[in-house]
């Protein structure tokens, strides 16, 4: 039907063409600039033994499975708050999802500018406040790995708590209600009412994050530029290195397929454990 | 609020304590946080306003030092502005034009390979986006596309499909389906029940896909890093990140944070005026997720 006509050009000439044409660019040499293009599978794919990719593939585990946690409570926390019914309730929930509005390249350059050690404020608040001597903020490998979580905590903190909330606010009121009736506290609806009945809300967050920390990229680029020593590259920053620093676009080619492949098992391992149980 | 009062009060004394201790705590917590969401903010905004310490003329004043440097940069910041509006704007009418009538088609038009181009289009967010970009450079070359606006534009609008497509669907179907038999039988034509009888309804999932598609496009950084190539092309994102790499391993910080300001102004008043449009978008997407 020719309403649906663009939507399809698009989808096969922008995906599903490119989609096909990186299976065949792994399977080739593929230099980036000039040069033939022979075939050599399975030679791109033993690029996953790299000690550089082994590292970013550890690495970048390590960074989402704490981007995740940290992430999800502080967003599971923030929409607590907001949830309560109070005054200036529309202005806290607008300030945390404010930084949502910023895109993540601007985000990383102002905790750029915010960490750095002559110019930031935040050792001079240090200082000034006799919390602590003056911290290099992304000098250290651990350093950076946490400065980073923390901007991506800023960054999407207050959007995950708005996803968070349409869950919560879908549980109905009368659940509540009777809960305390039966004298339940606090601690007591949450555990056995909130999350429970936030099951899918929270599997569709986790799911996010998951798959946004793994394919990781602008933060790194921007904020710690992999470093220091390597120590911040993730799969992603390994990948566009391979690709357009190397000039090697069989590797990085191949590369991104597998990251595909584990992405998409990933994703479906999760589903399973967080699927709603009935 | 009086209900809760009677109550407190028939509670007693301790109770009242109680809630007012809650309701203290509750406003130091939720203004702490939103001080510590701000500050990056408004850091940044307080210093594009001061200091001017690239050109070394020293003090601390309120100026626009900063911004005049930020407009000398490079090809002129106003290059980079204006290459900004031109792959969102692009990337927004692409967006939306393709998403009205696609939606409309997936709702109410039974065509062959509906069912496959759907899910064609929702498994563009299964595939990581890198695994794409090294194809489709190769591919934007063969083109002639590559180091275009036009080119990255294309690319962006094929990353808001998904979204786009989903939230148009959903709009059609949740139309009254009377509407569009009786503007039929009236006689009127698939594209006239289309513009006149069922559009001012999607209306408000069009803004939502509008704000989306501009809000993605703005910010991209990884796309425009990779396609472009030449200098005068540079989107905002990719010549703030230049400005940040420094000249000389010096930083103007003054000039990066005016940069900031500048570029993201756009967006956060934006989402500020439409910000119920965005939250419209979301459990759309959430709860049918």
């Amino acid at each position: 039907m020719a309403f649906a006509a663009p939507a399809a050009v698009i989808v096969a000439l922008f995906f599903l063409v490119p989609l096909g044409l990186s299976v065949w660019i792994s399977l080739h040499h593929w230099p980036l600039l000039a040069g033939d293009h022979t075939f050599n599978a399975p030679d791109n794919y033993k690029a996953v033994k790299d000690d550089l990719f082994k590292h970013a593939v550890v690495f970048t585990l390590k960074y989402t499975a704490i981007t995740t946690v940290v992430l999800s409570l502080v967003a599971f926390a923030l929409a607590l708050l907001a949830q309560e019914a109070r005054r200036l309730r529309g202005i806290y929930r607008t300030t945390y999802f404010l930084p949502a509005a910023l895109g993540l390249a601007a985000s990383s350059l102002i905790f750029f500018a915010l960490y750095n050690e002559t110019h930031g404020p935040l050792n001079d608040i240090l200082g000034a406040t006799h919390i602590s001597g003056p911290i290099n903020w992304i000098g250290t490998p651990n350093n950076a790995l946490l400065s980073t979580v923390a901007m991506i905590t800023w960054r999407f903190a207050g959007f995950y708590m708005l996803i968070l909330l349409t869950g919560l606010q879908a549980i109905p009121g009368d659940v509540y209600d009777a809960a305390r009736v039966d004298g339940a506290g606090w601690w007591r609806t949450l555990r056995s009412i909130t999350l429970p009945l936030m099951r899918p809300t929270i599997a569709l967050m986790m799911i996010l994050s998951v798959s946004g920390s793994i394919l990781a990229f602008d933060q790194f680029y921007i904020l710690t530029n992999g470093g220091p020593d390597n120590s911040t590259v993730t799969v992603v920053l390994q990948i566009y290195r391979q690709a357009f620093f190397l000039f090697d676009l069989g590797k990085g080619a191949a590369l991104s397929i597998v990251v595909l492949v584990l992405l998409l098992a990933l994703n479906s391992v999760q589903f399973r454990i967080l699927r709603p149980s009935d | 609020m009086s209900v809760t009062t009677i109550r407190s009060v028939r509670r007693g004394h301790s109770a009242r304590r109680v809630r007012t201790g809650r309701t203290v705590a509750y406003y130091v917590v939720s203004t702490v946080l939103a001080a510590v969401f701000l500050f990056p903010v408004v850091w940044t905004t307080w210093s594009s306003i001061h200091g001017t310490q690239a050109t070394g003329s020293g003090g601390g004043g309120v100026g626009v030092d900063n911004y005049r440097r930020l407009f000398d940069y490079g090809e002129g910041f106003g290059r980079y502005f204006a290459n900004s509006v031109i792959v969102s704007t692009l990337t927004v009418a692409g967006t939306v034009a393709i998403s009205l009538l696609g939606g409309y088609a997936f709702a109410y038009l039974p065509f062959r390979g509906r069912g496959v181009l759907f899910i064609a289009a929702l498994a563009i967010l299964m595939v990581p986006y890198t695994t794409l970009l090294i194809p489709l450079y190769i591919l934007l070359q063969w083109l002639g596309l590559q180091n275009t606006l036009v080119g990255l534009a294309l690319v962006l609008i094929m990353l808001q499909l998904p979204f786009g497509l989903f939230m148009m669907r959903n709009s059609f179907e949740a139309l009254p389906a009377e509407l569009e038999d009786a503007a039929l039988v009236d006689g009127c034509s698939v594209w006239k029940v289309m513009t006149r009888v069922l559009l001012p309804g999607v209306i408000p999932g069009l803004v939502t896909v509008a704000l989306f598609a501009f809000l993605a496009s703005w910010n991209e950084f990884v796309a425009p890093l990779i396609f472009l190539s030449d200098g005068t092309k540079f989107t905002l994102p990719v010549a703030l990140v230049n400005l940040r790499s420094g000249t000389f391993g010096s930083v103007d910080f003054g000039a990066l944070e005016a940069g900031i300001v500048a570029s993201a102004a756009p967006c956060v008043l934006l989402f500020l005026f439409l910000q119920r449009y965005y939250v419209t978008g979301f459990s759309a997407g959430a709860i049918k997720a």
